[in-house]
């Protein structure tokens, strides 16, 4: 650009420690938690007690160029933040709920979680102790290699996240049609950025669909990458129920109605093969099922698309022929895709849609990736040391062909809960879970759907532990020790999600605060010292083992990483299935049944599943329970994001976050509003069948006036610990209003992004005490409800089935 | 230098409002709760009347801005710029940002601000 700054690069040394001024600069990398996906190269500057003081960001990266977001500049407020936890804390069954914890030692908190681990193990087995993560976190390949190797059950899931509808379905989905998955390409896998890099092409269309990249930077991609690639040129078709900021910036607005992404995308195809603007070539030479999926289409004419998604349909067929034309196009999906019913579904027909224009592996393109030199960080992390039968014991698998056949790393959280609930596996034989295995995440507050589900069902489970930074909600209600983490500048630890593999150096240490991995290594030793060699005692070690194990790797030691400065690009292809890179034969081709790039996946038609992607309405909208609607007639979409936080984090009243953004919001059509009785700023209820939630009300004349939207992960840390108060956590939580169990064919994916719900404002009458979720939850029942209401226990079901 | 000859850049038709300049500022020069030296205004959504959405964010600094005159004393460049997710700042001599927004706004259609300090 003209008018780019230049860094004064001697003064950021590309180096691992130097001297500024009375501090310590120390260069690596940051990685969660807190913070995010990505591992953005920063340095910290330490005080000489290894306090940290202030952050920079790395002007020598290539992967963040020295800019930062604004969580990583306030990072030192919740690093030094008073009410971390300090050191393990244990509390008696049955006073969960109360502030009643008791300080332990890290031998006596071991000596605990040892002796219940055996038991279980020894009375219903090593399956009845279940792990639970966080989303993408720097835990991935801690927790499985716990999971698997210490405790020896088969169940790590994503916590209580239904249909583990963020990612992995669209990654078990390209698994299938492209034996990898794909990614929008930004020349990030390059260590010369942009023109940079000669192989690079500037996307002339950049489709962002489902997903608002540079407040979310969701999956390792930096969404500000996509502002660089549009001062370059790129033009943007953004699929979005509302308005973004980037999405002002498109050429092309798609303001879909929630839920229906899939009818979208076929619609498109519709447009693009039959006014014959495929890629021929691509398709005759590379794709499978083109004529099944062309049949296909014909079902999904743009008038009837249109009316589907409340759509223009002259603005469906000039955005199709916009993107089918442009050379190269991309597309950057987001978690809308997973989040509806038909999760596997509506990938699938992104994919055939990126398929069909033959935007695949190509520069500028969609292109496909693995993990850094073949290094396996992730949720399959151990999964050797597992006995035999167990993978096959995993629940939800034997219902789901997707899952039955190893198209995933994890179990279903749906079927998990089931099974709490019930003592049964999905086939009806007795499957007690005993442990919870919880490291880092906040399922009640957060990640979990049926919020009030998840809390009653965690009282049959005997043990909890919990692992995280903060005294969490989940942890005040459900846990029985509660251990707490190192943030990522206070660990030793390598990334690898996906290139470059980088390096996180330890900076200092928060009391007894100790590094996931410490936890692993620690209790390795003591349950399994058979699959642990003697030598690997610290992160640094366990990190340096699992590098000499990989023998594509080619750094044997963290040490080694850190000289060579931090990161190591290893070398990226375009093109792959047309030089044999892909396959393990290699032959041209992708690494699919066919070799082909499937359209139509055979394994889905062997499985007797439909082969090609379809749309189904929502299982609650004003087309699928025109009754249920009459009564919450808005549709409601939820996890808006914002800057100042991740998920549950960052939610501390004195921080710069809390600062920015006190309260949370939903966003309403102003029309709406008034028709209601709201006022911007006023708080107000939303509601449905299932329960209840409060926001703050916040006009967005871009939403349809018929869509409501709110946020997530509020929970408020001021208040107190103990119940019925459990810092407000179901008083603003969405997830009171959305299912768990209601997922589509493959399993993947749920109703999170589109449901239905009414709004009202609040009064002094409907705002007591006794009316707010949390004491409703935590004190009653459950909810006060409106007549749709009919039992005890609030259900989905209720005015549907 | 006298007051007046270096200031900020900005070209807001690509900022996204992402606070990091904001925060950027308040740490390096450790400000209280409510005290900026930057604030992101926003205006839009809104439609015109010629169906256009508008959409910006316009970075403003303060009195509180010095220009980071420690960090560029050092030769850093100030925090925000540093920063800036959608590197969207320019620190500088006035005369050198004007030039610099006369090129851009040729080639890039830049919505480009000067704030002299
Ligand atoms: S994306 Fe933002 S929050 Fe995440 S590591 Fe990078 S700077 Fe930090
Ligand atoms: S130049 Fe420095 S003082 Fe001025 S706004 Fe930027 S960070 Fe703040
Ligand atoms: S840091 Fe840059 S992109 Fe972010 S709000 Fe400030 S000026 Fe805009």
């Amino acid at each position: 650009m003209e008018y780019n700054n230049e860094y004064n690069l001697d003064l950021y040394p590309k180096k691992l420690r130097w001297k500024e001024g009375d501090l310590n600069a120390t260069r690596t990398t940051m990685w969660s938690g807190p913070g995010c996906h990505e591992g953005c190269q920063v340095i910290f500057y330490t005080d000489d007690d290894g306090k940290l003081v202030k952050v920079e960001g790395d002007p020598n990266s290539p992967f963040n160029q020295g800019r930062l977001c604004m969580r990583c500049l306030e990072l030192p407020e919740l690093v030094n933040h008073e009410s971390r936890l300090k050191y393990p804390m244990k509390r008696a069954r049955d006073e969960r709920g109360q502030d009643t914890w008791e300080r332990v030692s890290w031998d006596e908190a071991y000596d605990i979680i040892c002796e219940n681990v055996r038991k279980f193990q020894q009375e219903s087995g090593p399956e009845s102790i279940i792990s639970m993560i966080g989303t993408g976190r720097n835990v991935s390949q801690v927790i499985a290699h716990n999971q698997y190797a210490n405790f020896g059950g088969p169940d790590l899931t994503l916590c209580f996240l239904s249909g583990d509808s963020c990612m992995l379905p669209r990654t078990a989905l390209c698994y299938v049609v492209m034996g990898n998955q794909w990614v929008a390409d930004m020349s990030q896998f390059r260590e010369n950025r942009y023109e940079k890099d000669e192989d690079w092409v500037v996307p002339e269309c950049i489709v962002l669909w489902g997903t608002n990249p540079v407040v979310c930077n969701s999956d390792a991609f930096l969404g500000h990458w996509i502002v660089e690639a549009m001062k370059r040129g790129s033009e943007l078709i953004s699929v979005d129920p509302q308005l973004t900021w980037i999405g002002s910036r498109a050429k092309y607005w798609l303001r879909l109605r929630p839920g229906t992404d899939a009818a979208l995308a076929l619609g498109m195809m519709n447009v693009i093969i039959n006014e014959d603007l495929y890629d021929h070539e691509f398709v005759e030479k590379w794709c499978f099922g083109f004529d099944q999926l062309k049949e296909r289409v014909q079902e999904y004419p743009p008038e009837k698309v249109a009316e589907i998604c409340w759509i223009d349909k002259d603005l469906l067929i000039e955005a199709s022929r916009f993107y089918a034309k442009a050379k190269p196009s991309t597309i950057q999906w987001g978690l809308a895709v997973d989040m509806s019913k038909i999760g596997t579904q509506t990938a699938l027909a992104i994919a055939d849609l990126a398929g069909i224009t033959g935007n695949i592996d190509n520069p500028g393109g969609n292109i496909l990736i693995d993990q850094a030199g073949g290094l396996e960080f992730g949720y399959n992390s151990g999964i050797e040391y597992l006995k035999e039968g167990m993978v096959e014991k995993r629940l939800g698998n034997s219902k789901y062909n997707l899952k039955k056949y190893g198209f995933t790393a994890s179990s279903q959280s749906d079927a998990i809960l089931d099974a709490i609930d019930t003592g049964l596996d999905e086939k009806g034989d007795p499957r007690p879970v005993r442990m919870l295995w919880i490291q880092s995440s906040n399922p009640i507050t957060n990640m979990g759907q049926d919020a009030p589900r998840i809390y009653r069902a965690m009282k049959k489970v005997d043990f909890i532990c919990v692992i995280d930074m903060f005294m969490t909600p989940f942890a005040s209600a459900c846990a029985d020790l509660i251990l707490p983490c190192a943030m990522s500048n206070e660990r030793d630890c390598v990334r690898v999600w996906f290139d470059p593999i980088r390096s996180l150096t330890k900076t200092g240490s928060y009391y007894e605060a100790k590094e996931d991995e410490q936890i692993m290594i620690d209790l390795g030793h003591r349950l399994s010292p058979e699959l642990w060699p003697e030598w690997v005692q610290t992160p640094r070690d366990y990190m340096n083992w699992r590098m000499q194990n990989a023998p594509e790797c080619r750094y044997d030691s963290m040490e080694e990483l850190e000289d060579a400065g931090g990161w190591h690009y290893h070398p990226f292809r375009y093109f792959k299935h047309e030089k044999g890179l892909l396959r393990p034969d290699g032959q041209p081709g992708f690494n699919t049944v066919t070799g082909l790039y499937e359209l139509a996946p055979v394994l889905f038609d062997s499985w007797g599943d439909d082969p090609l992607p379809f749309y189904e309405e929502p299982p609650s909208s004003p087309y699928s329970t025109p009754n249920l609607a009459e009564e919450y007639p808005l549709v409601l979409t939820t996890g808006k994001r914002s800057f100042e936080f991740f998920h549950s984090e960052w939610r501390q009243a004195d921080t710069t976050s809390r600062e920015l953004h006190p309260v949370p919001y939903f966003d309403i059509h102003p029309d709406t509003a008034a028709k209601y009785g709201i006022a911007e700023g006023q708080w107000a209820w939303i509601e449905n069948q299932m329960g209840k939630c409060r926001q703050v009300a916040r006009y967005n004349s871009t939403l349809d006036p018929r869509v409501i939207s709110t946020e997530h992960g509020w929970w408020f840390p001021e208040k107190q610990a103990a119940e019925p108060e459990l810092f407000g956590v179901f008083d603003c939580n969405p997830n009171n209003l959305i299912p768990m169990g209601e997922n589509g064919p493959s399993g993947y994916g749920a109703p999170i992004k589109c449901s239905i719900a009414k709004v009202y404002p609040s009064t002094s009458e409907n705002m007591a005490t006794e009316n707010q979720p949390t004491y409703q939850v935590t004190r009653g029942s459950g909810y006060t409800h409106g007549p749709s209401h009919k039992t005890d226990t609030p259900s989905f079901y209720d005015g549907i089935k | 230098m006298a007051r007046g000859d270096y200031g900020l850049m900005i070209d807001y038709r690509f900022c996204s409002g992402c606070h990091a300049c904001e925060v950027a500022c308040k740490k390096e020069h450790d400000l209280p709760r409510g005290d900026f030296g930057i604030r992101v205004l926003q205006h839009g959504p809104h439609e015109t009347s010629d169906g256009v959405w508008e959409y910006d964010y316009v970075p403003l600094p303060t009195h509180l801005c010095d220009l980071c005159a420690a960090r560029t004393a050092e030769g850093k460049l100030p925090s925000c710029v540093h920063h800036c997710q959608a590197g969207v700042m320019v620190y500088g001599p006035v005369e050198e940002l004007a030039a610099k927004a006369k090129k851009a706004e040729a080639t890039t259609s830049a919505q480009m601000v000067i704030y002299p300090r």
